[in-house]
């Protein structure tokens, strides 16, 4: 099997700050293949997008401290410099940001912001520069091409401006792309619009893609595997029929039931996690999750877990001190309805 | 099959009366242009809207960005004076009221604000906040008496009643979108509009919000209108649901009518545009994208506005506007050619497990 594309090992960011140290990624490890989709899911603070724009090299802040490796092609990207990082940056490696408003230049014709980033990378004229712009822009779907690359960004409306950003970076067809919340300021039909897009586009490239994310729904439309996080550190890793039907891990379990489904009875209730995510300068003892965890046990607020394989299930990885015969009584008795606590006095009781 | 529309809308077994009712509403935001600034168009936002609220209900809005759900909505609580239209609350006009009356009606209306960071002023305490209205009105004058009330509030809503004194930013998204439902609450309102309560939050807050306003509801016997863009999030906490489209409401049904069984070509769309959260469903589907944006409410498109995004339009659609009226199962819809239950099936992969 040949090396994965992107390689990230016991990736550590953190961030020196006057009221101390903020643990923002805390070790995580993670692989991407060509053409793959990994969907990275968790709530805000959760250190889903520092992980991703410390791939990108965007995290060298005077205050970052950052260890681990980043292997990308082969290449180790902590090591490189900022100069040869500028290369792979919008050439090998690309992202689409969240707001696409305030990630385009609003005095620059789209089309000029588009072919810069060509110019950049590529030995081409600025005529060639702008037909590749043009090129692009009507790959993600923009009527007219030629006359909208000349418009300004205000010109463009919200859906219009995200397949811009998309255009932008896929114009020098990069072999990782990587989407930060690319839909959360969108309707849910352009929403749609745009997941298709990638979607194609992905298959025709055969781009591996980063998906960050909070939606659930938007994980599990496009990803291949799912790393659900929290606080700083991948909780449950698998592919993605199995995050949702079989998940292990209680903050997946919390994630899954607090959302209203299309598919279940209107008047199901729903379940929120207690609490709220934890300050990442004084994480928790323990398991960081363990003040919200409706099954916490004495020991669990002293042993950190670590990302251990589940048992009789490859490629599935989770962090919990649980043990995973009682783990997959409590989801089937949560599946069928149960609330968390009597869960817990039905199957933990029961195993003491 | 033919149905009488207040059957069709109030399909609820217990017949409710009207709290609201909607007339030929109308909002339209002049354009100036020019050095004389003359009004060369106007936005129109809500362009001839009419539905009735019922007591007790919740009642969902949706659409997409600049549909007019936010308009419509400030608009029944006079925040907005309409262009012209009628709303009447509980029988009497309200379209036209000032002063005192506005003032008095404020009471009975109260609003929960979209984001929880910018709609509390960050230099007040909590119980003050909480007790603003208290003071605009009038209301327990005696500082003991206050304090006690406004406690009361919060712990109504789930915040510590000790926490009083502290400042905005002290609480987290959640908590602070607690303190902007107490507020809400505190003059004992009959109607709380809430303008997207739970999109500025995090998933696993998004729930703990969602299960405070239904259970102050129930409890408190209010009636809610709910507006919001994650139609999960309507289905779950509305009884019907009215879908706008270009400053009209194109669609309005019953929750489980609307997800199980849509009429227009449109609210199908949108149903169809929701990731489903089971990849399974997700796969099985047929993914029904709309093409293009959403046309300029300056210039709405003559005929049915939903005409140059629809495709089941014909030439019909592009002349005539259809009338709001019932259709094949109950729903009101304003349509042509209405979908059948077989185009349903396809496209909406929860409308397949509604059906079993």
């Amino acid at each position: 099997m040949a090396a994965p594309l992107l390689e990230v090992e016991n990736l550590q960011v953190h961030f020196e700050t006057e009221d101390g140290l903020v643990k923002a990624v805390d070790g995580i490890s993670y692989t991407v293949d060509r053409g793959q989709t990994l969907g990275i899911v968790g709530e805000s603070g959760s250190g889903k997008s520092v992980s991703s724009l410390t791939v990108m090299g965007l995290t060298r802040a005077r205050n970052a401290r950052i260890t681990g490796t980043v292997r990308f092609d082969g290449k180790d990207l902590l090591g490189t410099s900022e100069e040869d990082m500028r290369q792979i940056r919008g050439n090998d490696i690309a992202m689409i940001f969240q707001d696409p408003l305030s990630s385009l230049h609003p005095f620059y014709k789209v089309g000029a912001q588009i072919a810069e980033g060509v110019q950049a990378h590529r030995d081409v004229s600025k005529a060639q520069a702008w037909d590749r712009a043009v090129e692009m822009l009507s790959l993600v779907g923009i009527p007219e091409p030629r006359k909208r690359a000349d418009a300004y960004p205000h010109e463009f409306s919200g859906g219009m401006r995200q397949r811009a950003m998309i255009a932008m970076a896929l114009a020098n067809d990069p072999k990782l792309l990587i989407a930060d919340e690319p839909t959360t300021a969108l309707d849910v039909t352009v929403q749609a619009q745009i997941l298709e897009l990638i979607e194609r586009l992905q298959s025709e490239f055969d781009t591996a893609v980063v998906v960050i994310t909070h939606d659930l729904g938007v994980v599990a439309e496009m990803a291949d595997e799912i790393a659900v996080m929290y606080a700083g550190r991948i909780v449950e890793k698998a592919n993605t029929d199995t995050i949702f039907a079989a998940p292990e891990h209680p903050y997946t379990w919390g994630l899954l039931s607090s959302i209203p489904r299309l598919d279940a009875p209107r008047d199901e209730e729903l379940v929120p996690i207690a609490g709220r995510p934890p300050s990442l300068i004084n994480l928790p003892g323990g398991c960081s999750f363990h003040p919200r965890c409706p099954y916490v046990r004495e020991a669990h607020t002293k042993v950190d877990p670590e990302l251990k394989p589940v048992p009789g299930a490859p490629g599935h990885e989770v962090a919990c001190l649980l043990d995973s015969s009682v783990r997959r009584k409590l989801w089937s008795e949560l599946r069928s309805g149960v609330k968390p606590a009597e869960a817990r006095s039905d199957v933990m009781e029961e195993a003491r | 099959m033919s149905v009488s529309a207040s059957e069709a809308t109030g399909a609820n077994p217990v017949a409710r009366e009207k709290i609201m009712e909607v007339e030929g509403l109308f909002k339209h935001f002049p354009i100036h242009a020019g050095f004389f600034r003359r009004q060369v168009g106007a936005v129109k936002a809500v362009d001839g809207v009419s539905f009735d609220v019922l007591r007790g209900e919740t009642l969902g809005l949706v659409g997409e960005s600049g549909c007019g759900k936010s308009t419509t909505a400030r608009l029944l609580l006079r925040l907005m004076e309409p262009t012209d239209g009628s709303i009447k609350f509980e029988g009497r006009e309200i379209a036209g009221v000032k002063g005192n009356e506005l003032k008095a009606l404020r009471r009975e209306m109260q609003m929960i604000f979209q984001d929880p960071y910018s709609s509390l002023n960050p230099r007040k305490t909590v119980g003050s906040i909480i007790s603003d209205p208290f003071a605009i009105h009038g209301m327990h004058k005696d500082a003991g008496e206050r304090k006690k009330a406004v406690q009361e509030l919060m712990d109504i809503v789930g915040l510590n009643p000790e926490h009083y004194n502290r400042y905005p930013h002290e609480f987290s998204g959640g908590q602070r979108q607690r303190i902007g439902v107490a507020r809400a609450l505190a003059l004992r309102p009959k109607v709380i509009v809430a303008d997207e309560p739970v999109s500025a939050l995090d998933v696993s807050i998004q729930a703990q919000v969602l299960n405070l306003l239904r259970d102050l509801q129930r409890e408190l016997g209010l009636t809610l209108i709910f507006i919001a863009h994650d139609l999960s999030v309507v289905r779950h906490m509305c009884d019907r649901v009215a879908v706008m489209y270009l400053g009209r409401i194109v669609e309005l049904a019953t929750s489980d009518q609307l997800y199980s069984h849509p009429r227009m070509p449109y609210t199908g769309a949108l149903m169809s545009a929701v990731p489903v959260a089971d990849p399974r469903l997700a796969a099985a589907k047929k993914r029904q994208v709309l093409v293009g944006d959403v046309p300029s409410p300056t210039n709405p498109p003559p005929g049915c506005r939903f005409h140059t995004r629809c495709w089941k339009a014909q030439e019909v659609c592009r002349n005539e506007d259809p009338p709001l009226v019932a259709k094949d199962g109950g729903n009101l819809a304003a349509c042509h050619f209405p979908l059948s239950d077989a185009e349903v099936l396809e496209r909406v992969p929860s409308a397949r497990n509604v059906n079993g």
